[in-house]
């Protein structure tokens, strides 16, 4: 799998996702700078966490208008796997190609720490090697990780089984225990936790690295 | 202008060092000459008052690559790597406006590392304020708390710096003078460290960053002196920090750093344009010839006087190659960041201002950097102190010692501090092998296997009894902090917190405190490579406790760190080191002095330096040899509270120990040179102590749900671990939601 990691100004969680997958995983990783206009020969993208553009505005709202976004669209649009970690996941809400939007957290403090998963579903490119109902610990870092959407928004998310994950103990006030959603063709995912935090046996938790096997056995489907 | 003795004043400047000015310049200065000479020659930045006593301190050693004078200290950690660090206050700024006070606080020591040509990979905090509740002060302070707490988050986390660890105490005399001392660690290649000596006449001085505007001008004035009611209206002073400015000004610094064009590089701290261009030049021994017209400016009609003074921040200053300005400007373009030419680089020593065709200043640079007065303030007095050296009668009011502990874990000093570092994000960059709540904070360099362990430690109640004895407790608690992990402590820097250095009482504090650091920073081969002083921590006369704050620095090989909390039933609760009693006397320094009995009396417990030093050993050996399931040092609230700490909801111990006629003593005298540590093989434990010449004891082990501690005939404290935690975690939630 080879993986490019997009770089905003103030993204700086680019480098542990960089590291996970290029040490901890084997696989290949390099960074895209923000203004590229293509990716390049990639299979998979990740929008990593951070303070892009230092959330002026609202988180995202700038980093989406920066010009590797437009290819980022079409690489989605063209069936490639999109993974949006945090401000990735805020950045993917921001652009459309998620629903919903990511509000302040409900106690109104920045939260760091780690939080139990529950993997809803096992349908989709980033959660395939995972098993249905199991309990994943990984760590949150965010101050403006409160899932909302409209009820209607909801119910489709959920008829749809496009709720990757739930927090056991919401932390932020999220809609319905809501941690991670897929896209309608579910080769994007953006989720609040840190998957890419939790890949070293040295950080405690290696309950992340299932996502990432999860999409290494998916992509020879894909680029077929 | 005329410069007039009130105008001298108002600079803070005396008469006598207005005289040396108007000597070494052979003239009057202008008034831009005046301002700029106030800076330089505050107490911030000329440590003035502190200068000769500093040159005192231990600063070379094995490890050390860089000692004091540069932005950081620098060490070797291995494998052609290198780590700076350093600790600075930003107290006075706080407590005038608490978020961005500390939010600059952190981005000041940010740039400190950075500026060296290390990217910064940690960030620990020492805080102290006043009490939260019960005083009239209390809502402000808890004002203050949350203020300063998401200001530190505000920055560190934005700028994507972990915030691993740090220490938060809770006095009085901190209500009108909050705490708040910052530490940063960077690391690079040995071969890719930049200093901050200009040099190459002739070359492009080139100014890169945010722009200029009218904030903290006369910050470091502010810095120095003490408050008194008008101090509130000093809040223009404080600076407003943007942790997304200085991300950028980080990486496209760094990537700067990488065309080989850059000579030199100093951040505009305190005083900003001002220190970063005298000082450069002062290094380097040459001149620096700077037009203010080309300052990038956010205010229209800035006067020389205010861009000189102006401590607007993420603003740096270097010296690049001439001919090779475009691949400077090539990167912080690239960052979307200012970077212009905006002077040079002469042979005549010289710092010179222009603006719109004038000359504003014209000063010899070692005039600002070095011929600064230099004071040998009197200190020939006792410490100030107003205790008694005696227990004062009818102190033991409590025999419920159970009730004592629980209200103990529950007290603000010594309670979970997870309400504030929950705020921070202390795992960006996946390196925070231990991070807060843990004894000391480990975090492994990936480039080369190691991994650095970093504690601060400070106890103004200790240092208030005896600042010597207080000192060198701090340094050896840090240091012990740095053992229980595993590490080798290899060096430090320290913050030095004190009032009024013009009270002789005040300034014999803070010699004594010195003299304390020298002594056990040699002792424990911790050479000092920086640090900082602040002073004039009163508020209208009344003065904070005298607070050094040491940051020690260990090393040790990447792997997983031993854990504070218990791991099983069953395992061996040993006492490295021993019981070692305190007396009454020293019990008047304890915590359970100050919740318990509400007094303060005594002196700090008694150190033996070589003792401490073979139980760190032993404790070192016996972490590397993996017989440690769990570690904990003894520290604020002796045995009992330790204890209690390592316990877990799920895991518990049964102990017994010899109980005296006073067992608070006994459960919570706060004796040094012990650690408490589980194991499954407490003969090969015992075998190390021998071998470093220590005691161990034995006092128990293991258990599930339950805190028993008893002399064996009958259970003292007896409490489900649940309860315990519920304690430790509740007070902070409660008192600042």
């Amino acid at each position: 799998m080879k993986v490019g990691v997009i770089v905003f100004p103030g993204s700086n969680c680019d480098h542990d996702a960089w590291y996970a997958v290029q040490h901890n995983l084997g696989q290949q990783a390099e960074f895209i700078w923000h203004d590229s206009t293509s990716l390049g020969d990639i299979d998979a993208v990740i929008l990593p966490g951070g303070f892009s553009y230092g959330d002026y505005l609202r988180c995202g709202a700038i980093a989406h208008l920066s010009p590797v976004m437009n290819a980022v669209k079409k690489f989605a649009a063209d069936g490639g796997l999109v993974l949006g970690v945090c401000n990735g996941f805020q950045i993917l809400t921001e652009s459309g190609l998620l629903p919903g939007a990511l509000l302040r957290n409900r106690g109104l403090q920045f939260i760091c720490k780690d939080v139990q998963l529950r993997v809803e579903s096992t349908d989709s490119p980033f959660t395939n090697q995972l098993e249905k109902g199991s309990v994943l610990r990984v760590p949150i870092a965010h101050g403006d990780g409160q899932y909302f959407a409209e009820p209607a928004t909801l119910d489709e998310l959920e008829a749809e089984d496009r709720v990757a994950f739930r927090y056991l103990d919401n932390p932020n006030g999220s809609a319905r225990d809501i941690a991670g959603i897929f896209n309608k063709q579910r080769n994007v995912l953006g989720l609040m936790p840190h998957p890419e935090r939790a890949c070293d046996p040295l950080m405690g938790s290696t309950d992340g690295l299932g996502v990432f096997h999860s999409m290494i056995s998916a992509i020879p489907a894909l680029t077929k | 202008m005329t410069i007039t003795p009130e105008l001298i004043a108002q600079h803070q400047l005396t008469q006598a060092e207005y005289d040396k000015i108007v000597s070494l310049l052979g003239r009057e200065p202008s008034y831009t000459e005046l301002g700029v000479f106030s800076v330089m020659w505050s107490e911030h930045c000329s440590y003035k008052s502190s200068r000769i006593h500093l040159k005192t301190l231990p600063t070379t050693g094995k490890y050390v690559v860089q000692g004091p004078g540069e932005n950081a200290g620098i060490i070797d950690i291995g494998d052609g790597w290198v780590a700076a660090f350093k600790i600075e206050s930003h107290n006075h700024p706080s407590y005038i406006e608490p978020f961005q006070g500390a939010a600059t606080g952190v981005g000041g020591i940010l740039r400190d590392i950075f500026t060296m040509g290390a990217r910064p990979v940690a960030v620990l905090n020492s805080l102290r304020f006043g009490l939260l509740e019960g005083t009239a002060t209390s809502e402000h302070n808890r004002r203050i708390v949350s203020g300063v707490v998401s200001g530190i988050a505000h920055y560190g986390n934005c700028f994507g710096v972990p915030t691993v660890g740090g220490e938060c105490l809770f006095e009085d005399c901190y209500s009108g003078n909050p705490l708040v001392n910052v530490f940063a660690l960077g690391v690079c290649k040995a071969d890719e460290v930049f200093f901050a000596k200009a040099s190459g006449i002739g070359n492009p001085v080139i100014y890169v960053g945010a722009k200029t505007g009218r904030d903290g001008i006369h910050g470091a004035s502010m810095a120095s002196a003490e408050f008194t009611e008008e101090s509130k209206q000093k809040r223009p002073n404080v600076q407003v920090g943007d942790p997304f400015l200085e991300k950028l000004l980080l990486e496209a610094c760094i990537e700067a750093m990488k065309t080989g064009a850059i000579v030199a590089i100093q951040d505009m701290g305190a005083a900003g344009l001002t220190s970063s261009s005298c000082e450069m030049g002062d290094r380097g021994g040459v001149g620096i010839d700077i037009n203010l017209d080309l300052v990038p400016q956010r205010e229209k009609g800035m006067t020389a006087y205010e861009m000189l003074l102006s401590e607007s921040q993420e603003r740096m200053l270097l010296v690049a190659e001439k001919g090779r300005e475009e691949e400077v400007f090539r990167v912080f373009r690239k960052w979307g960041l200012d970077a212009v030419t905006i002077g040079v680089v002469t042979d005549d020593q010289k710092l010179r201002i222009r603006h719109k065709g004038e000359v504003m200043a014209e000063i010899p640079n070692p005039a600002l950097a070095q011929e600064g007065p230099k004071y040998d303030r009197p200190h020939n007095v006792a410490p100030y102190r107003k205790a008694p050296v005696e227990a004062p009668g009818g102190w033991r009011k409590s025999s419920d010692y159970q009730s004592d502990l629980v209200k103990l874990i529950a007290s603000p000093d010594l309670c979970s501090k997870r309400w504030i570092w929950q705020q921070y994000d202390y795992q960006v960059r996946t390196n925070t092998l231990a991070g807060p709540g843990s004894d000391a904070a480990v975090i492994r360099i990936k480039e080369n296997g190691t991994s650095i362990a970093m504690s601060l430690d400070g106890n103004g109640r200790y240092c208030y009894l005896d600042p010597r004895l207080g000192a060198k407790l701090a340094v050896a608690e840090s240091c012990r902090n740095l053992s229980t992990t595993g590490a080798l402590p290899v060096a430090a820097t320290n913050n030095l917190n004190f009032g009024n250095p013009e009270r002789p009482e005040i300034m014999a504090q803070l010699v004594e405190a010195i003299g304390g650091i020298r002594e056990a920073c040699a002792f424990f081969e911790t050479p000092i490579t920086g640090g900082n002083v602040s002073l004039y921590n009163e508020t209208l006369g009344e003065g904070i406790y005298p607070t050094p704050v040491l940051g020690i620095v260990g090393l040790m090989k990447t792997a997983a760190p031993v854990p504070v909390a218990f791991q099983r039933e069953g395992a061996a609760v040993v006492l490295l080191g021993g019981l070692r009693g305190t007396n009454e006397t020293e019990f008047g320094s304890s915590e359970y002095a100050k919740v318990i009995a509400g007094e303060l009396w005594g002196t700090p417990p008694a150190l033996d330096m070589l003792y401490e030093k073979n139980v760190q050993s032993a404790m070192r050996e016996i972490v590397a040899a993996g017989l440690a399931e769990s570690a904990h040092d003894l520290s604020d609230g002796g045995l009992a509270v330790a204890l209690s700490e390592s316990c877990t909801e799920v895991w518990g111990a049964n102990i017994q120990i010899p109980l005296s006629g006073t067992p608070e003593i006994d459960l919570f005298g706060e004796a040094p040179s012990r650690i408490l540590l589980t194991t499954g093989d407490t003969a090969r434990v015992a075998e190390i102590a021998v071998k470093f010449g220590i005691e161990i004891a034995v006092l128990g082990s293991t258990m599930k749900g339950q805190l028993q501690i008893g002399d064996g005939t009958a259970w003292t404290i007896d409490i489900a671990t649940s309860d315990l935690k519920t304690a430790f975690e509740s007070t902070l939630p409660a008192l600042l939601h």
